[in-house]
């Protein structure tokens, strides 16, 4: 694809095409005595999708605040389109959509007021934005509500609309912190598939999120975040196939024998994790390790042999499982 | 200039293009702040129908009962009213205070919607806007709001004849400027407010209540014990009152004062205005 005069005047250093369009080293950001983020360094380069995954509090939604010029940082070095966004916030936040963990539309407009106000804070004439406005509610489904005041949407509603805004001026960088939570499965594939057409056209993602699939499906690569630190990157088949074997067998026992049972499970496959509600056995191949537990006499509730997976990744380095 | 980057139509059917950032933020840096003021308006509009009931009733019942029936039990040849009838005296203050209401309204619970309550402020936040901008925008509208309200209510006291001089129109001016004198420091303080435990109706009872009470709007500030005077002195609803009625019966007073009531204002304005614009800055960038 021929890609990216991002930079059309020139005058803003974006980098070559297909170059570093987010940098960041040693990023900190500290509340009193937490720090929230921790010096963090990455580069994503044009076009790809990049996921920051970790558990409550690891510190995604601040980095993202960071990176959309809203939170300023304490310490380390950012830049956006090779924009500080310190010194240039008009300019870094004019190339992104954001869409907040926490909704922010403005509950007592109506719907599609929303997305014509949003649009006018970009300087974005009415006749663009009365056409967008309506190729965007189509594109969230809302079309029917587009007279409605937002206190009246549900809450998957809500965030449609949220992403819907964040597409208005048609950003090359889109944030998306926890784009589906709260959305039905339906919805949900509805959006990834509109995410990817966007990723397709070349936009720059960056996401965080709770669920596996997703990042699974739409990340190119991703960081895995701690208590503010990176504990590991690649992309998820890297990711996996560094930190987890192959395959996992998940046995049940019972909610009171899963931890009783663990020593007698010693020494089959690569690692075993005792979870309360399961085990989780760690074997390149799932059905051989499942023969031998059957050869010592163990006869779990339930079996099942699966591929590993992120959520595998994520347990492993940060001995919490990811949807609590 | 050529925008020859693929841009994000969703549906891309209609062939929409924005324009390029840069173009956002030129616009965003020149204008942001209106930009954020239309949308305040636009919200206002959501319940113009009760600002302009308000605006014009307001006014018309205020005028009857105190100018109309409160001025036949108070003695109207009085020297201490200026030498005019006690509609007349009053008709300055009032246009005053109702400017000041509205902006401890305008300055307060907005204010808190934006950071705590529904969080408005945060999605303008992250677009091109800085929260200078953002404040400036409230302000704007609210002035609007006032200078409409004040010019309906200079209407109202035109009709009643309370307004005896040709210079009375300037009366608008003087109760927006009043009502922003008061309200911006009214505003840094609500935006400084992480902790809703009921602070508005403190002020509203301890400090603008007093204030009204103690600013010579129903009778003449001298007629008070100098002990209680001083309140009136540096209440801008006294200076915003005596301005007000130079303009609205050519009240006497010596120039310097009423220079001195034009600097007390737009100095608390201002003031207010440097406080408020550092508070959100702080607040918004946390
Ligand atoms: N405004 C703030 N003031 C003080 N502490 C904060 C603030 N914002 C975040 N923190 C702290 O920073 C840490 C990281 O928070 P952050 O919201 O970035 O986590 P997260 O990874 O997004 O978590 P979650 O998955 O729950 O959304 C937490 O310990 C949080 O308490
Ligand atoms: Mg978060």
């Amino acid at each position: 694809m021929h890609n990216h005069a991002l930079t059309p005047t020139g005058t803003l250093t974006g980098g070559p095409p297909n170059g570093t369009v987010i940098s960041a080293e040693n990023l900190t950001k500290t509340y009193g005595d937490v720090a929230a983020v921790d010096g963090i360094s990455f580069a994503v380069p044009a076009g790809e999708s990049f996921g920051l995954l970790g558990p409550n509090g690891a510190g995604k939604s601040t980095t993202m605040k960071m990176i959309g010029g809203v939170t300023r940082r304490t310490a380390g070095q950012l830049s956006i389109m090779g924009l500080d966004p310190d010194t240039h916030g008009p300019e870094v936040r004019a190339h992104l959509g954001v869409v907040p963990q926490q909704d922010n539309l403005d509950e007592e407009l109506r719907v599609r007021d929303n997305l014509l106000v949003y649009g006018r804070y970009f300087g974005l004439p009415m006749s663009y934005l009365r056409p967008k406005a309506d190729e965007l509610l189509e594109f969230a489904q809302l079309t029917d509500k587009a007279k409605s005041k937002v206190d009246a949407l549900s809450g998957g509603m809500k965030r449609r609309l949220t992403i819907a805004r964040s597409l208005i001026n048609e950003p090359r960088i889109l944030l998306l912190d926890e784009p589906t939570t709260g959305l039905d499965p339906q919805a949900r594939h509805i959006l990834w598939d509109r995410l990817f057409r966007l990723k397709e056209q070349g936009v720059t993602l960056i996401l965080t999120t709770h669920y596996m699939d997703e990042a699974e499906q739409l990340c190119d690569r991703l960081i895995v975040v701690d208590k503010g630190r990176i504990m590991a990157e690649g992309s998820p088949a890297q990711l996996i196939r560094e930190h987890s074997t192959r395959e996992v067998v998940e046995l049940r026992f019972g909610s009171e024998r899963n931890a009783t049972i663990g020593s007698r499970l010693e020494g089959i496959g690569e690692r075993l994790e005792v979870l309360p509600d399961r085990v989780l056995m760690y074997a390149h191949d799932g059905e051989s390790a499942l023969e031998q537990v059957s050869a010592r006499g163990l006869r779990p509730l339930t079996s099942l042999v699966r591929r590993s997976s992120l959520e595998d990744v994520f347990l492993r380095l940060t001995g919490r499982s990811l949807i609590d | 200039m050529t925008d020859a980057a693929p841009r994000t139509g969703v549906a891309g059917r209609t062939g929409l293009r924005a324009h390029p950032p840069e173009v956002s933020a030129a616009r965003a840096r020149r204008w942001g702040a209106f930009y954020y003021a239309e949308q305040v308006l636009r919200v206002m509009k959501g319940y113009s129908w009760s600002i302009v009931m308000y605006s014009v009733g307001q006014p018309v019942a205020y005028l009857f009962a105190m100018g109309v029936g409160l001025a036949t039990l108070v003695d109207t040849g009085n020297a201490a009213f200026g030498g005019v009838s006690y509609l007349a005296f009053i008709a300055p203050a009032l246009l005053v205070s109702a400017a000041v209401m509205t902006a401890a309204n305008e300055f307060t619970f907005p204010i808190m919607d934006g950071f705590k309550w529904r969080r408005i402020y945060y999605g303008p936040h992250a677009s091109p806007l800085t929260p200078q901008q953002i404040a400036a925008g409230q302000i704007i509208a609210v002035t609007l709001r006032l200078l409409l309200q004040s010019a309906i209510y200079f209407a109202a006291v035109a009709l009643f004849g309370a307004s005896t001089s040709g210079w009375g129109w300037a009366g608008i001016l003087v109760a927006t400027l009043t009502g922003l004198a008061f309200g911006l420091p009214l505003m840094a303080y609500s935006a400084s407010i992480t902790e809703d435990k009921g602070q508005f109706a403190l002020v509203m009872r301890f400090i603008v209540m007093p204030l009204f009470l103690f600013s010579g709007t129903f009778f003449p500030l001298d007629n008070l014990p100098v002990a209680v005077r001083w309140v009136g002195w540096i209440s801008p609803i006294w200076h915003g009152t005596e301005l007000g009625r130079v303009f609205s019966f050519g009240y006497r007073e010596p120039l310097l004062l009423t220079v001195l009531h034009v600097a007390f204002l737009a100095a608390l304005a201002v003031l207010g205005w440097v406080l408020t614009r550092r508070r959100f800055t702080l607040r918004l960038g946390q």
